[in-house]
């Protein structure tokens, strides 16, 4: 594929958004290389969800350029960043409650996405094998015919772990996937996240930071819009500005 | 409080046993038991609050499972019956039957308002096949403009239903301001052949209701169908979490496009067959009031089963005769305690209450016998209990035999 930097998946340069005067994000540079696990801290309020919401889509920028394999995707609508292979993670659980595991993982299944192409939609086997294979993947096997809303807190954050592997897409995006979990459902989310990132591009926000540790090739650090350091963890640690920031706060 | 238990979402076949079960009563209703009892007059009102079935099961799709709440479904209903009532008021206007207007061969209505040449938009409906195709294409294409115009703008929730509620209210308004070619205030009325054909005469009637029937099992089989493909199931999803299914890469906006473009078609059909079984269409058909209580219509069946909608249709109308009758001042009051009453008390409407007591009744009645019938608990486990239906899952899963 023919894109100004092979070795990048996604480039974000000057990024930044505006709310009423305040800048949520402010000219932020970001470069994510293939099968990069980058994780993005900061303190509360520093942008980080926000950096997310720009990529796919979810929040307009005010100016800047986020690149993803050759394509701008400041002006593409969300679904179509979707189609281009960014998937995204929300922060609190979003499953479709009066559905089933299986439905749920059903809609994410990367076929079908027009109306008439969803009227048509048929449950083949193939399909059938593929939810079955990422409901082993995400600890559901046993729930597929359960209402969603009945799953545990951690289960559901699984299950929208689960929908975001069967679309497949190249850059994955979780917005603290581990928060509000148990100890046990944390250690098995890092063995499940482990397992998925292995061939694809992730950013991750995570206050925790023992389990930022765990999976992050590389660290950025928010503060206020804006990039405070970027390196690896034991480089972050070691940042004056960033413990001034940590100690600060 | 967010309600589990609807039964939309069955995982095998087209219809459950219950939904089998509950469409064959409906049909049996519809096409045998009420033409047999019924003396024309009053199968003619059956026929009638049935065009309002219509509206409801469109409703189902929109509210019910996309969670998109019109307020202004008389708006279609009323553009399907303007369309039919212009093609046969058109065919009762030849130039013998208005010989003694100033202007003879047009709409007697246009005549008294000093229109003197029929309108260039009412010249195609001579034909029709082409009032056929416009009595749903009309109103679909009028749904697609307010469609594109707010979902795709993210106009959603009560903000689309006022903006709705309005539209409903400017038709009004436009069709009784613009007499000379509306009918105004009365509307059209005076209807009489349809190519030829006395629908007037008792047997037309009876044809017409027959065909209203088999019109209305035509749109609940498509409303099934859609509900029961992928697009019903991310209605629902959409309805939850619009922003989970936006990122699993679907258009949101287009399917809620659809789904009010179909909803408007079904409303239509219902307001064509109504022309042609009451003989007039009015702009009290059209506005607020009207679109309001086909929402009633739907809330009080059930707005998440479609043959619900069709007995709220039915149940709520042939109240309002009865009461209107015996309190016509007291009805609009009733009316609104009743949707009061079930928004409170039953979400899910008779549907619901049928799915809770009625539906799983079978189940319990058979297991009922069995303990005085088994004093020793050495041959109990002998003797297998009938599948229970578990909690939580459709109560069709329970046999019914």
């Amino acid at each position: 594929m023919s894109i100004e930097n092979p070795r990048l998946i996604l480039s974000v340069e000057d990024l930044t958004v505006s709310f009423d005067g305040f800048k949520a994000v402010d000219g932020l540079n970001l470069y994510i290389a293939p099968n990069e696990c980058r994780v993005i801290i900061g303190p509360n309020g520093a942008g980080k969800t926000t950096v997310l919401d720009l990529i796919c889509g979810r929040t307009r920028a005010t100016s800047g350029s986020v690149e993803f394999k050759g394509m701008e995707l400041l002006k593409m609508r969300e679904d179509q960043i979707v189609h281009a292979g960014v998937g995204r993670k929300f922060q609190t659980p979003s499953v479709y409650e009066d559905l089933t595991v299986f439905e749920n993982l059903e809609i994410s299944y990367p076929r079908g996405y027009s109306v008439f192409g969803a009227l048509a939609f048929r449950r083949t086997a193939e399909v059938r094998e593929r939810i079955e294979e990422v409901a082993e993947v995400i600890f559901l096997s046993d729930h597929l015919d359960q209402k969603s809303a009945h799953l545990s807190h951690g289960q559901k954050q699984w299950l929208e772990i689960g929908m975001l592997l069967i679309q497949d897409p190249q850059l994955l995006m979780l917005d603290e996937p581990v928060a509000g979990m148990s100890v046990a459902e944390r250690v098995k989310t890092a063995e499940l996240l482990n397992r998925i990132i292995a061939d694809r591009s992730v950013i991750v926000v995570e206050h925790d930071m023992k389990f930022v540790e765990e999976i992050a090739t590389r660290v950025t650090v928010l503060h206020r819009g804006k990039l405070l350091a970027e390196g690896s963890m034991a480089h972050v640690q070691a940042d004056p500005d960033v413990i001034e920031v940590y100690l600060g706060h | 409080m967010r309600d589990t238990t609807l039964a939309a979402s069955p995982t095998r076949g087209f219809l459950t046993r219950t939904e089998l079960a509950g469409a064959a009563i409906l049909a049996i209703l519809i096409f045998l038991v009420l033409p047999a009892i019924l003396d024309p007059f009053r199968l003619n009102l059956y026929g009638k609050y049935l065009t309002y079935a219509f509206v409801a099961v469109g409703l189902v799709l929109c509210w019910g499972a996309g969670g998109i709440l019109s307020l202004g479904q008389g708006v279609f209903f009323g553009l399907g019956g303007y369309c039919m009532a212009m093609f046969l008021k058109l065919e009762a206007s030849t130039p013998e039957a208005t010989a003694i207007q100033s202007t003879p061969g047009i709409p007697d209505f246009m005549d008294w308002n000093q229109v003197t040449a029929l309108p260039w938009w009412w010249e195609p409906f001579h034909s029709l096949t082409f009032t056929l195709v416009a009595v749903v294409a009309v109103p679909v294409a009028f749904a697609f403009v307010i469609g594109m115009a707010m979902f795709r703008r993210r106009v959603g929730g009560v903000y689309f239903s006022i903006i709705t509620q309005a539209i409903a209210a400017i038709l009004t308004i436009l069709i009784i301001g613009q007499q000379g070619y509306t009918g105004g205030v009365n509307g059209i009325t005076d209807l009489r052949t349809l190519k030829g054909w006395d629908i007037r005469t008792d047997d037309a009637k009876e044809v017409l209701y027959l065909v209203n029937g088999v019109l209305l099992f035509a749109c609940l089989g498509i409303a099934q169908f859609i509900r029961r493909s992928k697009a019903g199931r991310l209605l629902i999803a959409m309805r939850d979490r619009e922003d989970r299914v936006r990122f699993s890469g679907y258009d949101v906006a287009a399917f809620k496009i659809f789904v009010f473009c179909v909803g408007a078609a079904f409303a239509a059909i219902g307001g064509a067959m109504f022309t042609l079984q009451v003989g007039f269409m009015s702009p009290s058909f059209v506005g607020i009031v009207p679109s309001i209580e086909m929402v009633i219509f739907c809330a009080v069946g059930g707005r998440h089963s479609i043959l619900g909608a069709v007995w709220g249709a039915l149940l709520v109308n042939l109240a309002k005769t009865g009461f209107s009758e015996s309190f016509p001042e007291l009805w609009q009051f009733g009316l609104g305690g009743l949707f009061i009453a079930v928004v409170l008390f039953f979400p899910e409407g008779l549907a619901g209450l049928w799915n809770r007591h009625v539906a799983p009744l079978p189940a319990r009645l058979r297991r009922r016998p069995v303990p005085p019938q088994v004093p020793s608990p050495a041959a109990a486990p002998k003797k297998p209990m009938p599948p229970a239906s578990p909690a939580g899952t459709s109560p069709a899963a329970a046999p019914a035999e």
